[in-house]
């Protein structure tokens, strides 16, 4: 096996405020291998976007405390020099942010945002750095690229504005891509073709990609593998066909089961997972942070339970023996599976 | 581009259209007051009011008067001025201008500069020391009044220093650029500071505080992520679109002090610009001047927002299809 892209080790990320400390990421460990594309996924504070902020560093806020590893072909992102993280930055490794409505500076031209992040990092002239942009441009499906290219942010639609980013992520060559919750705020049929898009240019360029999303049907058309998160923690991680067939983790189960089944008869309501999210202020942190949500939990749920390998490319942190869990998972989706 | 200015050229023309009929509407066709009666000042005598009656064609229709009137003002320019007997209304105008434009124009050049240094330099120093000292050094600017710190500034490069240190001050008043660049800058700098400290201060804090909410902005986020410098990222993304705030500002100060709201600047330093000659008259009850002041005034601020507006246009792209 070859060596990792990107390793994240015992990821701790916290927020100082006046009520106390706040943890958003709590202690978190995974590795994205090249030319993998990589889904992380859990719901809204669950610490997935912060986790991927802070690889970049791009979490500026003072009272942020990081602690872990983060390496990056072998070097600590966390720790390096702020010049040697910007030639990283939008040349190894790009970012795609969830809204493309305020993700470009609005008085610059389309061209003029990607032939900004070319010329920091290669030197290249205005013209061929204008050249390439009509090219990306192209290739992410913008029709009439030459005129377009000096078309504004505001005379885009939400779907072409999201492929200008993603032209201007895929600009240097990026090894990384992080894609943001990319198509949250588009409609179901713009997001369709973005993922469509995505995945034929992962395919063309072989960046990694790292996917956050709180969809799991995002999840199961673009990613190799899987992560779960929730309250800042890893839950599950394994390959899409494990977690997607044989989901270990009561979490999971609870996310699956949200999802309105495509066979047999229409669900009369939609399984939900009872209580609310954990919060990231909440100090009781021992202990399996989704017990408290959780139908299958008993005392043992404390100590916190490890990520745990119950077979190869396949853990989670549960500490219902692995035996029982398609048993388990039988009855958590089954009271949904009956009102049908 | 070039159609937007063509339209807003043609629209600042309407507006000061518009401008000149209202006011000529407000001063003559006030009902139950005698226009000529109050042109021809406090006490005239029947002669006079008969030779403003002719002069103005009070007898003619209205339309007649106004066409009079706007070529008394601008094509014959000889409106004269009835309680200053004799005294001609358009070379006022035309010497106070300039006083005004000088004063307003290079302390406006002042104030931007320093309001976009001190507000960068206060948003690149967030959470340091740097920050709180320039805006408090904004307060205190917002805070002096034009009149006493003009007073201040006079008593000691007048008075007090004059011997020592500002020897080079020239006697209050203004010289005109005919007398050469250096006599006219060196005769209106302290007023250009002194009126540019208070604006200096109001531009940098509202700068501050677009540029601290722009650096929140997904695009200074996006830019930082594509390895952008923290320089750039500062000047280019943040400054400039903060920038269309503060042009909006510039556009509303700008025409209010060409338009005489620098008079207690012009009263201080002894410069007889439009503020001071508008005060005059109103002082006097001059009408024919009130009304020259009013019109110029006009003008003046008509064109600065036409400038204003380009410099808009230029700077943010979705105004231009508006």
């Amino acid at each position: 096996m070859s060596e990792p892209l990107l390793e994240v080790r015992n990821l701790r990320v916290s927020f100082r405020t006046r009520t106390g400390t706040v943890t958003a990421v709590d202690g978190i460990s995974f590795t994205v291998d090249p030319g993998e594309v990589v889904g992380l996924v859990g719901e809204s504070g669950s610490g997935k976007s912060v986790s991927m902020l802070t690889v970049l560093r791009l979490i500026d806020n003072p009272n942020c405390v990081i602690e872990g590893e983060v390496l990056f072909k072998g070097n600590d992102l966390l720790t390096m020099s702020d010049a040697d993280l910007r030639s990283i930055r939008g040349r190894e490794i790009a970012m795609i942010f969830q809204d493309p409505m305020t993700a470009l500076t609005p008085v610059y031209t389309a061209g003029w945002h990607i032939s900004e992040q070319i010329r920091a990092h290669e030197k290249v002239s205005k013209k061929a750095a204008n050249d390439r942009a009509i090219q990306l441009l192209t290739s992410v499906g913008i029709p009439n690229a030459e005129s377009r290219v000096n078309s504004y942010p505001h005379e885009f639609s939400g779907g072409m504005r999201q492929r200008v980013v993603i032209a201007m992520a895929l600009s240097c060559n990026p090894s990384l891509l992080i894609a943001d919750e990319p198509t949250t705020a588009l409609d179901v049929t713009i997001q369709a073709q973005i993922l469509e898009l995505l995945r034929d240019l992962q395919s063309e360029f072989g960046a990694s990609i790292v996917l956050i999303t709180h969809d799991m049907g995002v999840v199961s058309q673009m990613a190799n593998r899987v992560m779960v998160m929730y309250g800042g923690r890893l839950v599950e991680a394994g390959s899409r066909l494990d977690v997607m067939r044989e989901p270990a983790h009561p979490y999971t189960w609870g996310l699956m089961g949200s999802i309105p089944p495509t066979d047999g008869t229409r669900a009369v309501r939609l399984a939900a997972i009872p209580g609310a999210p954990i919060s990231p202020s909440d100090s009781d942190r021992d202990r399996c942070l989704f017990a408290p949500r959780c139908t299958f939990a008993t005392d043992s749920c404390r100590p916190q339970p490890g990520l745990i390998e119950h077979r190869p490319g396949h853990s989670d942190a549960c500490i219902i023996p692995f035996s029982e869990r398609a048993q388990r998972r039988t009855e958590a989706l089954a009271p949904m599976r009956a009102r049908t | 581009m070039w159609r937007f200015a063509g339209r807003r050229a043609l629209a600042a023309v309407l507006v000061l259209f518009a401008i000149s009929v209202m006011v000529f509407l407000i001063f003559f066709a006030t009902p139950g007051a005698d226009p000529a009666a109050r042109i021809a000042g406090r006490n005239a005598s029947q002669e006079t009011l008969a030779q403003v009656r002719a002069s103005f064609g009070f007898d003619k229709p209205m339309y007649m008067q106004y066409g009079l009137m706007m070529r008394h003002l601008f094509i014959d320019r000889d409106l004269t001025s009835f309680v200053n007997r004799g005294s001609q209304v358009i070379p006022q105008i035309t010497q106070a201008i300039p006083v005004t434009l000088s004063l307003v124009i290079g302390a406006a050049v002042i104030w931007m500069v320093l309001g976009i240094i001190m507000g960068v330099a206060a948003t690149a120093g967030r959470g340091t020391a740097v920050d709180p000292i320039i805006m408090v050094f904004g307060v205190i600017g917002v805070s002096l009044p034009v009149y006493w710190l003009g007073e201040v500034v006079n008593l000691i490069t007048q008075s007090r220093l004059h011997d020592s240190w500002f020897a080079w001050v020239p006697p209050l008043g203004y010289a005109p650029l005919s007398d050469g660049v250096g006599t006219w800058a060196l005769h209106l700098v302290l007023p250009w500071m002194t009126l540019a400290v208070l604006y200096a201060g109001i531009y940098a804090r509202v700068l501050r505080s677009e540029m601290v909410g722009a650096m929140n902005e997904d695009y200074v986020r996006m830019a930082r992520a594509k390895g952008i410098g923290e320089g750039r990222v500062l000047i280019r993304h943040a400054l400039r679109t903060s920038l269309i705030v503060i042009v909006s500002l510039f556009g509303l100060d700008f025409g209010a002090l060409i338009g005489g709201a620098a008079l207690l600047t012009e009263v201080v330093f002894g410069l007889q610009g439009v503020g001071k000659l508008t005060y005059d008259s109103l002082q006097n009850f001059d009408l024919p001047v009130i009304l020259g002041c009013v019109l110029y005034a006009a003008f003046f601020v008509v064109v600065a927002n036409f400038i204003v507006d380009l410099a808009y246009a230029w700077l943010d792209p979705r105004v231009r299809h508006v």
